[in-house]
């Protein structure tokens, strides 16, 4: 897929963990402003492929290139201040920070105090439960309210792109509705891209623009949400029909 | 003197160490939080402050400053010893932990035991073997109370530590660099996506540990007219054992722990042999690793692994 | 790559000159650049030399072998003759040394023996369980008292005092180890120093027993028994110890009998254990290793092999202070193991004479001994962090690391 306003273009990325090859040439590329979502079982490297695309991995070979610029060898916080953020899977809540701190914490790097506080009272409208919680330690709260958090958190640095790890991990199938339909909702609002990776493939596919489906450290099957949703292969392998 | 103002003093004696104490453990505790390892040099470099408290101290009296602005001699003697000490504990962690920080924890010890050796030796060879003395600054006049005295001195010291430790607690709370000290501390890989430079963040600690560390061997050297080369040693068995007590990683802790410390001192040497003193810090400090490893304010994160 | 280096440079000294000036240059009240100078030069040319060597290597073309270092070099070339000659060889010499050197030599010979027992027995708790154990020398000081104390008191001979001085020290060792048990590395290094200073604050404060800082002296040395057949019938004569050449082959055979039992336990069941906890204690205990009651067993085991040499040296000395047992000597033997290799014999008794028959050597520089050794502590860790000679398990682990990763 060749595409010009890729915001995010990986080109045959591989990543080892130790003697581990995990990602073996990923090729994928997001376009400004979709939402796209990378499925695939459990250890087939969804995770690590937001991993090295954020520098926590290194990527031994390939290239990543983030609105063109090449981004393979930053650090992770060059990367965020890119413009790039992430809730990792587990959400990396800071346990013994009020939930307001958390949402500081995500803002790190800006220093417009104006716009930060629009911005909070944005994640607010969008969790209104988050508001409640306030001084709250990170730590006490329910899984998903961690999980709101964290993707407050994400949101409060202004990213122009949003990796999400699994948002739907662990939490009841109502829970999991409103938190996607919220990932839409800050798609809609705010125009910013969104890398999903998720496991809930049905979901997944249900909001996104394209899917990626990937097996055992490599992408299997790209196209268009809609049509991966027909597919039989996606079908039989991930929607359990 | 009756016993309750007998005990009174003791009390004034035991906030007084206990202070001291407090600030070299807020060293440990805060390196501790970030890279949970234990800074070993960290009793060197509170000795390393004492050192330049006396050389600077000694400076500005023979220019005889001190007599004519007293309060600008303190600040500038604590405030030399303590930015030196900070640029040492950066260089301590850029040579001995920075290069280690992905080894395993026993090599990460055994050097910076390592450094701890070669910085106390270094001072034993550059500034001798025997005692140096500090200026005596402070008279012995003091306050007075119900049969209790308190020097000039005693009040100084225990309110400088005491503006030092809510400082620290202001600046871990409220500024945007102790808020990225603590985030480092909680989850190292979060704070880094979050744009976080956490090298920058451990070595930032790596200097107002060690400075606070300095402003107490500054005290001490203040309050017991001398200082050696080897003088660091014991109070870093103290020091770690109040930082252990209050639960290492917290800093209301390491304060509450070198007082208890402290007053467990004063009040041994008060009523027993003093001889023994030493023993009993010792003792406290494996009871309290032995029954409650997480100590009195801990958070709970002391695994059982290496 | 050349510009960055010497931006480093610059930083690096200017550092050190912020650290060096003041407290190389005001030992007394008066400015001594001179001193500064000296000191800041040393550091500089180290630093200079270390760009150079830098520079150098990446101008060499990379040609794709892997150097290989002299250490494996002078193996290979040792191991080219069979394991019999060599150890012969040093045997040979170890006890034909004393009839070529001077009492001053041989004098240094024990102490390097001395400090090979130490090495060895602390090598079983660090170097195989990885404990990080500070206070080791308190064992030492245990054998030394033990000794003493029972010849002073009750007149005991050398041999009936030894098997009493290595229960002890077992005991103590246990002691020691039982409340560390469950604590991680950094405590544990904590609190063993902690003890090991209460044990010597206890034999510093105790007078009535230990004769606190004049420590204790007139034991007598260890003796020999042969029977004599005089007029008088068949008696035993005793043959104390006392020339230093008798002393050294006394020391030379405690040391080979170390060697023999540390490499029997290092190849047991339980070193295999002890390495296992070093490794993985999780794991160790989830495999069925009874952790506990194994690191106890180290402890023992290393608190007895240094309460042998500590009664030796009680009573090669025929005097004993608490001095002698300072949180130092610790990291002097702690030094010995990490320069020869955490888990390695052989490089235990290579380092242990490295260590402390150089600064006999140069005896100008004698004051710089423990900033020496200190400052190798901390290289070593850097650089080389498995030892001048690393034990052969050690060497198969760092090999497997160094694979390439397969490609596919």
């Amino acid at each position: 897929m060749t595409n010009p306003q890729a915001i995010l273009k990986l080109t045959d990325v591989h990543t080892y963990y130790g003697n581990i090859h995990a990602l073996k040439g990923i090729s994928c590329s997001i376009s400004k402003g979709e939402i796209a979502c990378l499925i695939g079982a459990n250890g087939a490297g969804k995770s690590t492929t937001l991993m090295t695309i954020f520098g926590v991995q290194r990527a031994s070979q390939g290239k990543i290139l983030f609105n063109g610029k090449p981004i393979q060898d930053l650090k992770p916080e060059k990367v965020a201040a890119l413009g790039v953020s992430q809730t990792p899977e587990g959400r990396q809540i800071f346990p013994r920070m009020s939930t307001y701190e958390n949402l500081e914490m995500g803002a790190f790097l800006r220093r417009d105090k104006g716009e930060v506080q629009k911005d909070l009272e944005w994640v607010f409208s969008l969790f209104p439960v988050l508001k409640d919680r306030m001084g709250q330690l990170g730590g006490t709260l329910s899984g998903g309210e961690q999980q709101m958090l964290a993707i407050g958190r994400a949101l409060m640095s202004r990213p122009e792109l949003l990796l999400l790890d699994e948002p739907s991990l662990g939490l009841a199938p109502k829970l999991v509705e409103v938190i996607f339909e919220t990932i839409l909702q800050i798609n809609q609002d705010s125009g910013t891209t969104i890398f999903l990776v998720e496991q809930n493939a049905n979901m997944a596919l249900g909001i996104s623009d394209t899917g990626y489906v990937m097996e055992t450290g490599k992408i299997v099957l790209a196209d268009k949400s809609s049509v991966l949703l027909e597919s039989e292969q996606v079908k039989k392998a991930y929607l359990g029909e | 003197m009756d016993l309750s103002s007998f005990l009174l003093q003791q009390i004034i004696n035991a906030v007084f160490l206990g202070s001291i104490y407090s600030l070299i453990a807020l060293g440990y505790t805060m390196v501790y939080g970030i890279i949970e390892l234990i800074n070993f040099a960290h009793g060197e470099l509170f000795t390393a402050g004492a050192f330049i408290g006396v050389i600077v101290l000694t400076a500005l009296q023979q220019m005889g400053f001190v007599e004519t602005h007293f309060v600008l001699t303190m600040i500038i003697v604590f405030v030399m010893s303590m930015s030196y000490v900070a640029v040492l504990g950066v260089a301590v962690e850029h040579v001995a932990y920075k290069p280690l920080r992905t080894s395993s924890r026993l090599s990460a010890l055994l050097s910076a035991l390592g450094m701890s050796i070669f910085l106390s030796n270094g001072m034993m060879l550059s500034q001798g073997v025997s005692d140096r003395a500090y200026p005596q600054v402070f008279g012995i006049e003091g306050i007075e109370f119900m049969g209790a005295r308190i020097t000039n001195g005693q009040i100084f010291i225990i309110i400088l530590a005491v503006a030092l430790m809510v400082g620290l607690q202001l600046f871990v709370h409220r500024t945007r660099l102790g808020k990225a000290m603590r985030a480092t501390a909680q989850n190292k890989t979060m704070a880094r996506i979050l744009g976080i430079d956490i090298d920058q963040t451990i070595r930032i600690t790596f200097m107002i540990g060690p400075a606070l560390g300095a402003a107490a061997g500054v005290m001490v050297g203040l309050h017991y007219g001398a200082v050696r080369f080897d003088m660091g040693f014991i109070f870093m068995i103290k020091a770690f054992a109040a930082a252990i007590l209050g639960g290492i990683g917290s800093i209301p802790g390491a304060m509450l722990g070198g007082l208890i410390i402290g007053t467990i001192e004063v009040m041994w040497a008060a009523f027993l042999p003093s001889a023994w003193k030493d023993v009993t810090t010792f003792t406290v400090l494996i009871m309290v690793l032995y029954f409650k490893p997480s100590g009195l304010l801990g958070e709970g994160t002391t695994e059982v692994r290496v | 790559m050349i510009q960055k280096e010497l931006k480093k440079l610059v930083v690096y000294g200017a550092f050190l000159v912020i650290i060096l000036t003041p407290m190389l240059g005001f030992r007394s009240t008066t400015f001594e650049p001179g001193r500064v100078l000296k000191i800041l030069g040393i550091f500089m040319t180290i630093l200079v030399l270390n760009i150079v060597v830098k520079f150098i290597r990446s101008q060499k073309k990379d040609d794709g072998r892997k150097k290989t270092p002299w250490t494996e070099v002078v193996r290979k070339r040792i191991n080219r003759y069979p394991k019999v000659y060599t150890l012969g060889g040093l045997l040979a010499l170890a006890f034909a040394f004393p009839m070529f050197a001077d009492n001053y030599m041989i004098d240094v010979g024990i102490t390097c023996l001395i400090y090979v027992c130490l090495g060895l027995g602390l090598n079983i708790v660090v170097g195989l369980c990885g404990l990080l154990d500070l206070g080791y020398i308190a064992f030492y000081a245990v054998g030394a008292y033990t000794y003493s104390l029972l010849n002073l008191t009750f007149g005991l001979s050398f041999w009936a005092a030894l098997p009493l001085g290595i229960v002890l020290g077992m005991v103590v060792g246990c002691i020691i180890g039982y409340p560390t048990l469950k604590m991680r590395g950094d405590y544990l290094a904590i609190v063993t120093l902690g003890f090991g200073e209460i044990v010597r604050l206890v034999l510093n404060n105790w007078d009535s027993l230990t004769a606190g800082p004049n420590g204790l002296f007139g034991m007598k040395r260890p003796a020999l028994y042969y029977p004599s057949f005089g007029e008088d019938g068949f008696t035993w004569v005793t043959y104390y110890l006392k020339s230093l050449p008798s002393l050294y082959y006394f020391i030379l055979l405690i040391a080979i009998l170390t060697i023999i039992g540390v490499r029997r336990l290092d190849n047991s069941r339980i070193g295999r254990a002890w390495i296992a906890i070093r490794e993985d204690e999780v794991a160790a205990e989830l495999s069925g290793v009874p952790t506990t009651w194994i690191k106890l067993l180290a402890y023992a085991l290393g608190a007895g092999f240094a309460s042998v040499a500590g009664a030796f040296f009680a009573a090669k000395l025929s005097y004993t202070n608490p001095n002698f047992f300072l949180f130092m000597e610790s990291c002097i033997v702690l030094c010995i193991v990490v320069l020869g290799g955490v888990g390695s014999i052989p490089g235990i008794v290579v380092a242990a004479f490295v260590l402390i028959a150089a600064p006999e050597v140069f005896r100008g520089l004698e004051n710089f001994r423990m900033l020496a050794f200190g400052g190798i502590m901390t290289t070593m860790m850097i650089l080389k962090p498995e030892g001048l000679i690393p034990a052969s398990r050690r060497r198969r682990e760092l090999r497997a690391d160094q694979e390439p990763p397969p490609k596919d």
